[in-house]
């Protein structure tokens, strides 16, 4: 079974969001996306201070097999980006939760809950995915 | 459901991630791609190549039957064991798949083909031996591991079960011999680039031979690592570098044709003969240089198309097959996703004994 945190909330396109209380949204790849997309070789991360969105793609990570576009879960501002990446892909495969994370967002409204997963439902989507 | 190997058992107890391949349902990777790619350079992998077909054909007429098959010419096949890589074409010159062609006797030869294309090959070569009667048999009764690296040989061995002097004598094989030890025949080929066996052996055995060379500290390794360990060794993948659209010698194949004698008359012959000399395509090596990865059916600028392309785990870049004008300049643009990326061109193989053969 996947490893799938609770405190975080997901997408259907497998990315996740850490919501800290101060509007800060910390975004990656689930430890499923990364296991489907097999080893990472190549990770491109958005520009700091550009405005993204919710739903656009603003990152590419890119394995031995193929790449694939990651949608930013949230509207607002990039605030850092994960730039270890760059040198050191397989951090995404290694700690999907942790050092792998992509990049951070300052939202400047309310997050929009109802688009976003928790971690039992997130479960559960993975679950009838596979079937 | 796919069709499986005599292991693919085997490969699921073992965690292999299993994937479709023309057909078969077979190991991706057991973990990691990457690492498995990097054993068979520093050390020794084996994969299940199975799903590949071994057909025997038997018959007075078999070397004749041959010659006029396939482009490259069997004729050179003097010792018992030698093996040669060949296209099959259509008359047009197209290529209906590559295969490897063993000498076993004067009147048996044994050929490997392409899991994909196992169907149609059988259906072309049945049609064209009847007039040499020539006898077709498939050899489903047969397995077939591929162990490759700098170790690989002595690891087979020491799990084949064979005594010193069989060991000896599969040891001293030259490069693109096999023979026959006891149930298992073993051949010096590969499609890695390195040193290594290709083993066929029964199939009721195979499992029991695959955890004996597991034994070993052999890595098993899946088509993912297959794929990037064979484009390193600048070999063609069919259906991706050359098809029955692509003749030999646009897909850097011009080495495996044998035009002389000049009496052989094989199929696709005239077609070639046409081709020969003048303008058209042909494959090349690119490395990239820039960050990204390239990949199959990427447009090149100012002409020409990406067949193969990866990410090259030994050369820690992008690397591609690509068919472009034979006028092609010393670097290309690779559209990646909407944007222009350069590439040198470069003369395959990228990578061969654990060595880069072009200059980082």
């Amino acid at each position: 079974m996947s490893n799938i945190p609770s405190d975080l909330r997901y997408t259907k396109s497998h990315e996740w969001v850490r919501l800290r209380e101060n509007g800060s949204a910390e975004i990656g790849i689930s430890e499923h996306a990364q296991s489907a997309l097999g080893d990472l070789v190549f990770v491109e991360v958005p520009d700091v201070g550009r405005a993204v969105k919710a739903g656009e793609a603003c990152a590419v990570v890119e394995s031995v097999k193929a790449a694939s576009d990651v949608y930013s879960p949230v509207s607002g501002k990039v605030t850092a980006s994960n730039s270890a990446l760059a040198s050191q892909p397989e951090l995404l495969n290694q700690d999907p939760y942790g050092a792998g994370w992509l990049f951070r967002v300052q939202t400047a409204a309310a997050v929009d809950d109802a688009a976003l997963m928790s971690a039992a439902d997130y479960a559960k989507y993975l679950a009838d995915e596979a079937h | 459901m796919g069709l499986k190997t005599a292991l693919y058992d085997t490969h699921v107890q073992q965690g292999a991630k299993i994937v479709d391949f023309g057909g078969w349902e077979m190991p991706l990777h057991y973990g990691s791609q990457i690492e498995e790619h990097h054993a068979v350079r520093r050390d020794a992998g084996m994969f299940d190549v199975s799903h590949m077909g071994v057909v025997d054909l038997k018959g007075a007429r078999v070397r004749e039957f041959l010659r006029s098959l396939l482009a490259n010419d069997v004729g050179r096949l003097k010792s018992p064991g030698k093996a040669l890589y060949s296209c099959m074409l259509l008359p047009g010159g197209g290529v209906i798949d590559d295969l490897i062609v063993y000498f076993m006797s004067d009147t048996w030869f044994r050929i490997v083909v392409n899991a994909g294309t196992r169907g149609k090959d059988l259906e072309w070569i049945r049609g064209h031996a009847q007039p040499f009667a020539v006898n077709v048999a498939e050899r489903d009764d047969l397995a077939m591991i591929a162990i490759q690296g700098p170790n690989a040989r002595e690891k087979t061995l020491a799990a084949s079960g064979l005594g010193p002097a069989g060991r000896a004598s599969a040891m001293s094989l030259a490069p693109f011999f096999g023979a026959q030890f006891g149930s298992w025949f073993i051949a010096r080929t590969g499609y890695t680039g390195e040193d290594g066996f290709e083993v066929m052996l029964p199939a009721v055995d195979a499992a029991k031979a695959w955890n004996a060379l597991r034994g070993q500290d052999i890595q098993p390794a899946g088509l993912g690592a297959r794929d990037t360990l064979r484009l390193e060794a600048g070999m063609n993948l069919y259906g991706n570098d050359m098809d029955e659209n692509h003749h030999p010698l646009e897909s850097g194949l011009a080495w495996t044709v044998a035009f002389e004698p000049v009496e052989r008359d094989f199929i696709g012959r005239r077609a070639l003969e046409g081709f020969r000399g003048a303008g058209g395509q042909e494959l090349v090596g690119l490395l990239l240089e820039e960050r990204g990865v390239l990949r199959g059916h990427q447009k090149i600028m100012p002409a020409g198309e990406v067949t193969s392309g990866t990410f090259s785990p030994t050369l820690n870049r992008s690397i591609a097959l690509a068919r472009v004008p034979k006028t092609a300049a010393p670097s290309v643009q690779v559209e990646i996703r909407g944007k222009l990326h350069t590439a040198s061109v470069v003369k395959p193989p990228f990578v061969r004994h654990g060595k880069a053969l072009i200059p980082i």
